[in-house]
């Protein structure tokens, strides 16, 4: 038996619109540092590989999920840090030096989740171009990455020498121009930003139709939606397949599958709650019960893991850290973590060489 | 009336040869825990605010990286809102460029950090740049010189009516800027953050007059600091605000010691190991425009005269318009100080506004200068990182409250309670 990866997504007081009349407190609250911090420090227990921070332009986002990540990093350790950042109205080289800064203050715990915006209405917000199809979107999200990958590396480790007798603070020869010019934008680098301490941030990329090729690609993680654990196996084939083709080893890229939960230690209580709460359709596998159900699902090892995406909060994260997490344990489904790991050495992930000089 | 009191911030270091990194007590300046400890120090110093300069791309001088100042800089916002993990009152100010940056991202990341802290957000904006900076950006340097003050005001307006907008949607248009929506996040703690600004051309002053809450000035001597005061208070009437609506604020450094002698001693040996061998030829190859290596620091200055039309370092900004009267200006100093070398002549004029004595004379020279009004306070720039405030903290900070003129605990939680700042219209 393999262990299972486990991730978790939290977005207001839940991915159920309603979620918030549970919460027992106002809305005001989703702007507060404390909100946050009792909620990464609840999926911390949990023994999360990372917590997923959704993040977009569109209404109902709230605060930015960088910053938020950032808030959290120095007083929340062990958990890794994955904030959704757009790339279709942003500049490159600032979301580098960003998401390597959330390393730095991480201590290595960092990764991002690009995704793109679709709609007239964020290209409004901006002026500056139109709305686009998804295969343009992701052809420019392509690009976002490299560039951002290749600014990561452009200042090599080592690169800060502090030798007197010459003078020099920074050895030059171990800065890179990154000369990246595409469809999209070019950028000249360096990056202003050091290498960060897992020189490539965790990149976790959603399976789309128009994203599979830039997953393949790039992808360290690829989150999927799935109605049942079959399907989910096939979209694990797919994707791994496509990361084959590309070149790279399938065993490199973990699959993990969207799985919405509301758990009670009392199954049917956990039931009664979503009746409370009413009607939403699932978008992916749904596990409505008991901690056990959700062992079951994650017993399966239909595929490499999965992000538990509570419905309300912080009921499902509760049962997730009290009573999941332990019987994930003894299940010998997950081994208990190390704190001082680094996200990357969590997935089983090597400190990657430097594209300009291979070490 | 109560006497007028001192305001403080705290310059972490960016990219500079203020910064001696030759010394052993120099820590990372992009480690983390330099960023705790010297923000966990200003704290205890009660200061108003931290400060991040900003600088886009790595300077170059002839054609090369500039490999001799200290470099490498953590993202600021992403830095900042960490900061506000460790701190609970320190203000957290950032340097954003206007012209590299679209409003509705930059209001977004500004009210995010003024939630996240509590109300302790600055933006310092900045116009700087040009197509050299802009390489590393989508819209590349397309933006005249002449347009940066618009697009910076432009910035402001559509930012601020996204801050204030409390669920209204948004039409605005300008030359710059359409940015239509509803913005999802609510006006942050302190309505919207604090707004610094550090231009000096007359238009940068001008818009500093109309809208900055505190001006981060380079005006250093007290005549220079007194006729900046002036002229910036003054333009404030024309726009409807009171003089105290502004802090203003010059960049200064300091040092230290038990007597007014080893004061005075640990300055010259701060300013030496600041200026070295290499860094004064770097600053005489920027005023001549020539490559000076072939040059003895310690020897005089060059005899050949600058070329006027070369530009050898890029991604700096540019003080100077003029190389051939700084050389005249130079070389009359130099022969007047009894004939300095290169490195001493540097030494000399690179010098800013600095505070040299007893922990008790520092704050007496600093109380004076405020209360003459040549500035409301100071923006610390110390020469260590991380612990380049420990001893101001611990020493001049008492005999500031002594005198009167220094605060013995914050009054407020917001950045703007500090500032003495009402809330944003
Ligand atoms: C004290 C001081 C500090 C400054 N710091 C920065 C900085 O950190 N980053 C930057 O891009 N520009 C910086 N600038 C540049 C100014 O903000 C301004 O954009 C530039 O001076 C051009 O405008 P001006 O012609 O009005 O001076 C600074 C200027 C001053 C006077």
């Amino acid at each position: 038996m393999r262990t299972a990866h486990l991730a978790v997504e939290v977005s207001g007081f839940g991915r159920h619109p309603e979620a918030w009349r549970q919460a027992g407190v106002p809305r005001e609250a989703l702007l507060t540092p404390a909100h946050h911090i009792a909620t990464a420090q609840l999926a911390a227990q949990s023994g999360a590989d990372f917590l997923a921070l959704p993040d977009s332009f569109g209404p109902g986002s709230g605060l930015d999920a960088v910053a938020i990540a950032a808030r959290v990093a120095p007083v929340v350790p062990g958990i890794g840090l994955v904030p959704t950042v757009t790339t279709t109205h942003t500049e490159p080289f600032h979301t580098s030096k960003a998401i390597a800064t959330l390393d730095l203050v991480s201590s290595g715990r960092a990764g991002w989740e690009p995704a793109v915006s679709r709609t007239a209405q964020e290209a409004a917000q901006f002026g500056r171009k139109p709305a686009a199809e998804p295969a343009e979107l992701w052809r420019e999200a392509a690009e976002t990455i490299e560039v951002v990958v290749a600014l990561w590396d452009s200042w090599e480790d080592g690169a800060v020498i502090r030798d007197v007798a010459t003078g020099r603070y920074v050895d030059r020869e171990k800065l890179h121009y990154v000369d990246f010019t595409g469809e999209f934008f070019s950028v000249k680098g360096p990056s202003i930003t050091p290498r960060s301490p897992q020189a490539h941030p965790l990149t976790v990329l959603r399976e789309e139709p128009d994203s599979l090729a830039v997953a393949a690609r790039w992808a360290d993680v690829v989150r999927i939606e799935a109605p049942d654990p079959a399907a989910a196996h096939a979209a694990r084939e797919r994707i791994r397949a496509a990361v084959a083709d590309a070149g790279r080893d399938p065993d490199t890229v973990a699959v993990l599958l969207d799985v919405e939960i509301l758990l009670a230690a009392d199954p049917n209580a956990a039931r009664r709650e979503l009746d409370e709460l009413g009607e939403l359709a699932p978008r992916t596998l749904r596990v409505v019960g008991g901690p056990d159900a959700l062992v079951e699902v994650i017993a399966e090892q239909a595929v490499d893991g999965v992000t538990a995406i509570p419905l309300t909060l912080p009921g499902g994260l509760r049962v997730l850290a009290d009573e999941v997490a332990p019987r994930l344990l003894a299940a010998g489904l997950r081994t208990p973590a190390d704190p001082a790991a680094t996200l990357r050495e969590r997935f089983g992930l090597p400190r990657p060489a430097n594209a300009f000089t291979g070490v | 009336m109560p006497k007028k009191q001192i305001h403080l911030a705290a310059h972490f270091p960016g990219v500079n040869n203020t910064t001696v990194w030759s010394d052993p007590e120099s820590g990372s300046q992009t480690d983390f825990a330099s960023f705790v400890a010297f923000a966990q120090n200003a704290e205890r110093g009660l200061f108003d605010f931290l400060f991040l300069a900003e600088g886009l791309r790595l300077r170059e001088h002839q054609g090369r990286i500039h490999d001799l100042d200290v470099v490498g800089r953590p993202d600021t916002f992403t830095v900042l809102n960490a900061i506000a993990a460790v701190t609970t009152h320190l203000g957290l100010g950032g340097t954003i460029n206007t012209t590299f940056n679209e409003p509705w991202e930059l209001a977004k990341q500004f009210a995010s950090l003024d939630h996240l802290s509590g109300g302790r957000a600055a933006w310092n904006l900045v116009t700087s740049s040009d197509a050299f900076t802009g390489e590393n950006f989508r819209r590349g340097g397309f933006l005249d010189p002449a347009q940066r003050y618009d697009r910076a005001q432009q910035m402001l307006d559509a930012a601020r009516e996204l801050w204030l907008a409390d669920g209204r949607p948004v039409d605005h248009h300008s030359d710059q800027f359409d940015v239509v929506g509803t913005f999802p996040i609510p006006p942050t703690p302190q309505g919207h953050p604090v707004l610094i600004q550090s231009g000096d051309s007359d238009q940068g002053r001008e818009f500093g007059a109309k809208t900055a809450d505190a001006i981060f000035s380079r005006h250093g001597s007290v005549e220079a600091g007194q006729e900046f005061y002036r002229d910036l208070k003054g333009r404030m009437a024309k726009y409807g605000r009171e003089q105290s609506e502004i802090t203003i604020l010059p960049a200064t450094t300091f040092a230290l010691g038990d007597t007014p002698e080893e004061a005075a001693e640990n300055g010259h040996r701060i300013r030496t190991a600041q200026v070295s061998p290499q860094t004064a030829i770097a600053f005489l190859e920027q005023v001549w425009g020539r490559d000076l290596s072939a040059y003895d620091p310690d020897g005089p200055l060059p005899d050949i005269d600058p070329d006027p039309g070369a530009q050898i370092t890029r991604g700096r900004v540019r003080h100077e318009k003029d190389p051939l009267a700084v050389a005249q200006r130079w070389r009359e100093l130099a022969e007047a100080k009894g004939g300095l070398s290169i490195r001493e002549l540097i030494i000399e004029t690179t010098a800013r506004q600095s505070f040299v004595g007893t922990p008790k004379e520092v704050a007496r020279q600093m109380d004076d200068y405020v209360q003459a009004d040549a500035s409301d306070g100071f923006i610390l720039v110390p020469h260590l990182t991380p612990g380049g405030l420990d001893e101001f903290v611990e020493k001049v900070v008492p005999e500031l409250q002594d005198l009167g003129s220094y605060r013995t605990g914050y009054t407020g939680p917001t950045l703007r309670d500090h500032l003495g700042l009402r809330e944003p219209a």
